[in-house]
């Protein structure tokens, strides 16, 4: 069952089909896998197995009653717990949510179910997404199966380290500042954020709304195309959603193709902040990338380094008041203080109890920029910044047809080392955020471990809005090259996981 | 409630000091089928919280969507209102804590409405005409309905506890801002109370709104300042929530502004704050302190995508825009040839476009004035009913005529035929078959009554036939009881006096 596990979702399917295996039987290596190391990784906040094993059962059995499948049909999946489910539990990672269960499935969820993939489960996440580490996580913090005391990046820290784990093939992220791509990056994993409206959002509890997006976690580039074109598409729940087909994406991954393409390297995403082996990586790829007849331009875009000040204004004004409804009075956590409960007190004390301090932190930043005298300054000025981050995408585009940065300036930090310096912490996405402010699509896939501490560097690619299919051209040539060089997937050298039951 | 009463001045005495301003919030909402951003039936009177979904709940996750026909409609009370329309607009959050308002913040719009600019004529009773300029109107949604149990005053303050209906959270609204209003001197409170008269007729002809005020669906807040005589810079406003009924909005304007002048000749300033009005005493009482620097933290939706207009949208929408009532007011009036006396009751009545269906449906403006004015106003009022909302048709009138004018039936019988009608026992002419109720036009079973009554009364036979003929009323009115009330009178008397060998 341990080469089950190890397949990548394309692989599997294609098992599947050919009926060398059974749903029933991957979802439950899965499960066993899970149940075998998770106690170690902390990836999963609720695990869904009777509903797996019931819908794999159904796969099966449609299967040999000849009916026409979707090729994921079976393939197992992860769903960060950010992300609304009927029949289990979401809590966004968050006290404020504990026990809630959504009378609805989110627009991805219904995808996923339309195509009959097991939901594994729930994936752990900083609270509310607000983290680079998964530490903020009301439910303790998810570890880096490379390195148990190391984080597995955040937001979406469980659902990277659940593919990266061999716990799922496949996960759901969402990505605000870079929770899908910066933890692909230190987990060795892959992480795509789609083009802002390319996959719904209804049903994924916001954050910063003009910022969120859904995508796809997953050991391999085509893994991700494939996940991606289930996910996405039109959605009439959502008005910022794009009313354009999704494309071919699974067909660009297998192709793959960088003959003559242009790949900008941006000249403000490198150096200073940057680790030594990570910069290492990074130019090894782009030589690799260069000796596979690509271009390799520089690119400058001036105004990146406004980009994560003008997010952190951003975010949290659009998180303070998206956070609002979690109140006591409808659902979720409702806390009565001592005294005569008024509606103010039962919120104030539900709130104070249900929050934890990140997320204060930014209601409270959001609330202040937000502020009657201070919007100006702080929002509106802010606003402006990420106009101007737009025409840094738009002139560098004119130069090339994707760019290319490390994902994330440093290798995975140790548990606890960024916790009381928030700065710090937020620096981690200072690589990844400038493409939500764009709305562009992003990718991150692994470039290799840094010599200095042995952990995955993150390779992260670029294009311009709509154009998500040549973030997969590239990303598979370059996976392609890359694992000539290591002589296979670079997690067949991540180290077993003991101490898991 | 024993409400504290403030001190009010005479309001003759205060317009001798104080010249008012007025300005109006009214809130209007839409009849649309669905809410303003999610599919939940928009249906008033509901068992509660069933008409919602997650949207309307604030569930985790849910996105607003906008509501097509409730733009539509925005336009076209802006291009009512003489507005100039927003090429592009935007929702905007308007955030505060409450729990009426499930996500904790309102979707409106803030700096850019998608009518601004307008301006509407209000005509008052003896014809005076005001301009009223519009600022702005713009698309928002409703709040869920809190019912405060166990407190003395029915507010929130003191309740023990509260229900909450989120059926209404997301009804669409529109409100419509007016610019301040000066110069209304005294005839302020019925220019308020007009202004707001108007409003309603104006949505009510569009048929974007229910437009009953009783059901909340045209709510007005009310701002009134006074500036002494003679001063440019205007005074501090109060601004009277809910005022719900256009004869309370004419109050509460003339209240304030007897409590604003009172106030003031004490020599303390006016607190901005907003108040409540009180039907019962006719007076108003502090609410909560507003001040101009109320931090909304408004800031543009990012869950909406801009509403985008265009001039071919725009004039298609204008095209079909219903004749502006009271034009159409001044056309009706001309084509039915009613005095100002008979017309302004019936739109008092409420009957007009009944009357104009009916005119419609083939009979005289006389005849349908009749009718509506006569026996449906009778029958609305013993029901406590709006006339229209009888169930009384155009081609029922219509057809109760031709049965009148045929000599068929007479004008009392056709109260009972229109019984049997709204009874649910047929057409009148059923109606008139099955309750035998055809005027008896045999001559045969007439004077056979004629000669029972003559014989009755021989001494009124005696007069008539001594030439006394107006005595000839005493003997129909015995036929026309022997023969309940179905002989044509006029045939009776012809009869009675051919039987009497008098010359009538």
């Amino acid at each position: 069952m341990t080469e089950l596990i190890h397949l990548s979702a394309d692989a599997l399917s294609q098992k599947l089909a050919a009926k060398e295996v059974s749903a029933v039987e991957a979802t439950q290596a899965y499960l066993d896998r899970i149940d075998a190391v998770d106690g170690a990784i902390n990836a999963f906040l609720h695990v869904n197995t009777d509903e797996a094993l019931l819908v794999a059962a159904g796969v099966d059995k449609a299967r040999t009653d000849g009916d026409t499948l979707h090729p994921l049909a079976g393939v197992p999946i992860a769903v960060k717990d950010l992300i609304v489910t009927k029949g289990q539990p979401t809590t966004a990672g968050s006290r404020i949510l504990e026990g809630w269960q959504s009378p609805y499935d989110a627009t991805v969820v219904r995808k996923l179910r339309a195509a009959r993939m097991p939901i594994l489960g729930k994936t752990n996440l900083d609270e509310f997404a607000m983290g680079s580490s998964t530490e903020h996580s009301a439910y303790g913090p998810t570890r880096n199966p490379w390195d148990l005391d190391r984080i597995p990046g955040g937001s979406g820290g469980g659902s990277a380290a659940a593919v990266a784990a061999f716990e799922a093939p496949l996960a759901l992220g969402t990505d605000t500042g870079g929770s899908i791509r910066q933890p692909g990056a230190v987990t060795g994993t892959v992480g795509v954020k789609p083009t802002y409206g390319g996959v719904s959002r209804y049903g994924a509890i916001a954050m910063a709304s003009s910022l969120d997006q859904i995508g796809p976690v997953s050991r391999t580039v085509l893994d991700s195309a494939l996940l991606h074109e289930v996910i996405g598409g039109h959605d009439p729940h959502d008005s910022t959603s794009l009313t354009d087909p999704v494309g071919a994406l699974v067909e660009a991954a297998r192709l793959g193709q960088v003959e003559g393409m242009r790949i900008g390297v941006i000249k403000e995403l490198q150096g200073e902040g940057y680790q030594a082996g990570v910069l290492t990586r990074f130019h090894e790829s782009l030589d690799l990338l260069r000796s596979a007849g690509a271009e390799i331009v520089e690119v400058s875009c001036p105004n990146f380094r406004y980009a994560l000040s003008a997010y952190y204004l951003i975010m949290p004004s659009e998180a303070s008041s998206n956070l609002a409804k979690y109140d006591g009075v409808r659902f979720g956590l409702r806390v009565v203080p001592e005294g005569t409960p008024t509606i103010e007190r039962v919120m104030g004390a539900t709130r104070a109890a249900g929050f934890g301090d990140e997320v204060k932190r930014r209601i409270i930043l959001g609330t202040y920029a937000l502020s009657a005298g201070y919007y100006d300054a702080y929002y509106g000025s802010a606003q402006k910044v990420r106009t101007l981050i737009q025409r840094d995408f738009a002139a560098a585009f004119e130069q090339a047809d994707v760019l290319i940065s490390p994902t994330a300036p440093t290798t995975a930090f140790k548990l606890g080392e960024k916790l009381d310096d928030p700065l710090a912490m937020y620096l981690n996405d200072v690589a990844t955020i400038p493409a939500n402010m764009a709305g562009v699509p992003g990718l991150s896939l692994p470039g290799g471990l840094a010599d200095e501490d042995g952990l995955p560097v993150g390779i992260q690619l670029l294009a311009p809005a709509r154009k998500d299919a040549r973030l997969y051209r590239v990303g598979a040539v370059l996976e392609s090259l890359l694992e000539a060089t290591w002589g296979g997937p670079l997690l067949a050298q991540a180290p077993e996981i003991t101490g898991g039951k | 409630m024993t409400a504290v009463t403030d001190e009010v001045l005479s309001f003759d005495e205060a317009m001798e000091k104080y010249d008012p301003v007025l300005g109006f919030e009214v809130h209007v909402e839409l009849n649309t089928r669905t809410k303003m951003f999610s599919s939940a039936p928009n249906a008033f009177g509901d068992v509660p919280n069933t008409n919602v979904t997650p949207v309307d709940l604030g569930l985790p996750g849910v996105l607003p969507v906008v509501n097509g026909v409730a733009v539509e409609s925005a336009i076209k009370i802006g291009l009512a209102l003489n507005c100039r329309i927003a090429e592009k607009c935007y929702f905007a959050r308007k955030n505060y804590f409450y729990p009426d308002t499930p996500k904790n913040f309102q979707t409106s719009q803030f700096e850019d409405p998608i009518a601004y600019d307008g301006s509407i004529d209000i005509e008052l009773a003896d014809g005076t005409v005001f301009t009223v300029e519009i600022e702005r109107a713009h698309m928002e949604e409703d709040a869920g309905k809190l019912t405060h149990m166990g407190g003395a005053t029915g507010r929130i303050q003191g309740a023990e506890f509260s229900l909450v209906d989120y059926n209404r959270a997301g009804v669409p609204l529109i409100e419509i801002v007016t610019k301040p209003i000066v110069g209304a001197g005294s005839r302020a409170p019925e220019l308020a109370k007009a202004y707001v008269a108007a409003i309603r007729e104006i949505v009510k002809n569009l048929g974007v709104s229910d437009a009953r005020m009783e059901r909340g669906n045209v709510r007005c807040d009310a701002n009134v300042s006074l500036k002494p005589k003679g001063q440019e810079k205007f005074g501090t406003r109060t601004e009277t929530k809910n005022v719900n009924s256009l004869r309370a909005v004419e109050h509460a304007v003339r209240y304030e502004i007897q409590r604003h002048a009172a106030v003031l000749d004490s020599g303390t300033p006016i607190q901005q704050e907003t108040r409540h009005w009180h039907e019962d005493t006719r007076s108003t009482t502090s609410g909560r302190p507003k001040s101009d620097a109320d931090d909304y933290r408004y800031f543009p939706e990012p869950d909406l995508v801009p509403v985008v207009t265009n001039d071919a949208w725009i004039e298609k929408l204008r095209a079909e825009l219903p004749e502006p009532p009271a034009e159409r007011r001044k056309r009706l009036q001309a084509d039915w040839g009613y005095s100002d006396a008979e017309f302004r009751d019936v739109v008092n009545a409420g009957v007009m476009s009944s009357i104009e269906d009916t005119v419609a449906a083939g009979v005289s403006a006389a005849v349908a004035r009749k009718w509506w004015m006569g026996e449906i106003s009778r029958r609305a009022k013993l029901a406590d009913v709006e006339p229209a909302e009888l169930g009384v048709t155009p081609e029922l009138i219509v057809e109760l005529n031709a049965l009148i004018e045929s000599g068929k039936i007479n004008d009392k019988l056709s109260r009972d035929v229109l019984d049997g009608v709204l009874a649910g026992e047929g057409t009148p002419a059923e109606v008139v078959e099955k309750r035998g109720l055809a005027v008896v036009s045999d001559d045969g079973p007439l004077l056979e009554a004629i000669d029972g009554a003559l014989a009755a009364q021989p001494d009124v036979a005696d007069k008539i036939r001594g030439g006394k003929v107006q005595a000839v009323g005493a003997i129909v009115g015995g036929v026309m009881k022997a023969t309940r009330g179905q002989a044509d009178a006029g045939r009776v008397r012809e009869l009675i006096l051919q039987r009497l060998g008098v010359e009538g």
